[in-house]
């Protein structure tokens, strides 16, 4: 296990069609586990997950990342209008990878996401959920060292979100580290080791994820939690 | 007029040689032409859809210029470029079908590569940033999303095809209207009318028609068919 962070982001700004997205944000994400970057809409959560991808280039700072191979799941999966073994086996053209062991590794992510009996059906009659666990499956295929998550189970239904967040765990666990964006603060808890709060481009506080739900420190961090903690607007309710 | 209808229906009813042999060499002519428009604009179109280079809103502008070529103008520039004391001379090309195609070839990439362009992008739009998250270089997401594209393609297909077999200029200025080598639908309707053998021209007409007809119903149904399977 090493010291160096995974991530490291040194004063980044990013404006986007004229608006500022990130603030000279400094960010160091840890190797191993699950970080979540949280915080209200237009917070450059997402901007920052593809900053940190190489696709979108910063206006000024600097991005560093520990060599590895990088795998991005999407908001809304990606996927082409082919078979899902086709879909998962599109991961691995970058890899370059011998034939057999494609066939292997797509074989295998396909069994894993519980698709194996439908990997020649065409991907985009897949349901939300199964669509999604077939972008999983792709990133899995590709043994990530970081995995970036971009609200990976936002509208699927809790049987959907369980199998993902299952997956997730697997592979932090299996050594990869993961940057998860998401606004379901329950997962969030669930599965964030480290959670960084984010207003406004900047990072405003960072900690163990049940420090930053419970007792944060910051105004804006108080300020997004309240508004946003599912178990405070049920007490509101009620 | 009854009687060229009578006739007309006489000469596609008895399947007239003449009427046969011109209404294949403009399918020859045509399909093959339509054939390297797709295989030179697919590539091209969509490669500049992924791609990002400085001039590539002059390239998208012009290639957009160029789907509305006037034929007797590309007739004109191939005949010069095929004439004996042309750059192309010394092949023989002109007045043969091989020069037909061609032309038409010419006519068709550009409305290939502008169709295939704005059906590309708008895939990219969808699957562009998952593509380059993957490290695919430029040729190999051209080549997924020409692929996931497939069924919008068969447009830009049909579109070039129909703007092949209609066309008169090209075909009549390289190939020359010649009887039983050269002579395709087109020009043979215009030749036929001003000759006043109208139910030949009437016929070869009707076929035209039944021909696009045919082509298109045949495109429309198998992608249909396919598109049920990959929506």
């Amino acid at each position: 296990m090493s010291a160096a962070p995974a991530i490291h982001l040194d004063g980044v700004s990013l404006t986007l069609g004229g608006r500022p997205i990130l603030d000279r944000l400094d960010l160091d994400i840890a190797t191993t586990g699950i970080t979540a970057l949280i915080g209200p809409n237009g917070a450059g959560k997402s901007v920052t997950l593809r900053v940190i991808d190489g696709l979108l280039r910063p206006d000024s700072g600097t991005v560093r990342l520990t060599p590895g191979r990088r795998a991005f799941v999407f908001q809304r999966p990606a996927l082409v209008r082919a078979s899902a073994a086709a879909n998962v086996a599109l991961g691995l053209v970058a890899l370059k990878l011998p034939r057999r062991e494609r066939a292997e590794r797509v074989a295998a992510a396909l069994a894993r996401v519980g698709l194996s009996e439908r990997a020649k059906d065409a991907a985009t009659r897949f349901s939300g959920g199964e669509q999604q666990r077939l972008a999983l499956a792709r990133a899995w295929a590709m043994r990530p060292d970081l995995l970036l998550l971009d609200e990976p189970t936002a509208s699927l239904d809790p049987a959907a979100t369980e199998t993902i967040e299952s997956l997730i765990t697997e592979m932090a666990q299996a050594g990869t580290t993961v940057l998860l964006v998401s606004h379901n603060l329950g997962q969030v808890a669930r599965l964030a080791d480290e959670t960084v709060v984010l207003a406004a481009g900047r990072a405003v506080e960072r900690g163990p994820t049940r420090s930053v739900l419970f007792s944060p420190r910051t105004n804006e961090a108080r300020a997004y939690l309240t508004g946003e903690l599912p178990w405070t607007s049920f007490a509101a309710a009620s | 007029m009854s009687q060229t209808l009578q006739e007309t229906f006489s000469r596609l009813w008895t399947l007239d040689r003449d009427v046969l042999a011109i209404a294949w060499l403009s399918l020859r002519v045509s399909l093959t032409a339509v054939g390297i428009g797709l295989a030179l604009g697919v590539p091209l179109g969509a490669l500049i859809a992924v791609a990002r280079f400085p001039g590539r809103g002059a390239v998208v502008g012009l290639l957009n210029t160029f789907m509305g070529l006037p034929p007797v103008i590309v007739g004109l520039i191939l005949y010069l470029a095929l004439s004996r004391s042309g750059p192309f001379g010394t092949f023989g090309l002109l007045f043969t079908p091989a020069a037909m195609v061609a032309a038409q070839a010419v006519l068709a990439t550009p409305l290939v590569a502008a169709l295939t362009r704005q059906v590309i992008a708008d895939a990219e739009a969808h699957l562009g940033e998952q593509l380059r998250s993957l490290c695919l270089s430029a040729p190999q997401r051209a080549g997924v999303l020409i692929y996931d594209a497939r069924f919008s393609l068969v447009t830009a297909a049909l579109a070039a095809f129909g703007r092949a077999i209609s066309e008169i200029g090209a075909v009549l200025v390289v190939g020359g209207n010649i009887d039983g080598h050269t002579r395709t639908m087109t020009t043979a309707i215009s030749l036929e009318t001003q000759k006043g053998d109208l139910s030949l021209a009437l016929a070869l007409g009707l076929v035209l028609m039944s021909l696009v007809l045919a082509v298109n119903a045949a495109a429309a149904l198998l992608r249909g068919h396919v598109a049920k399977a990959y929506g």
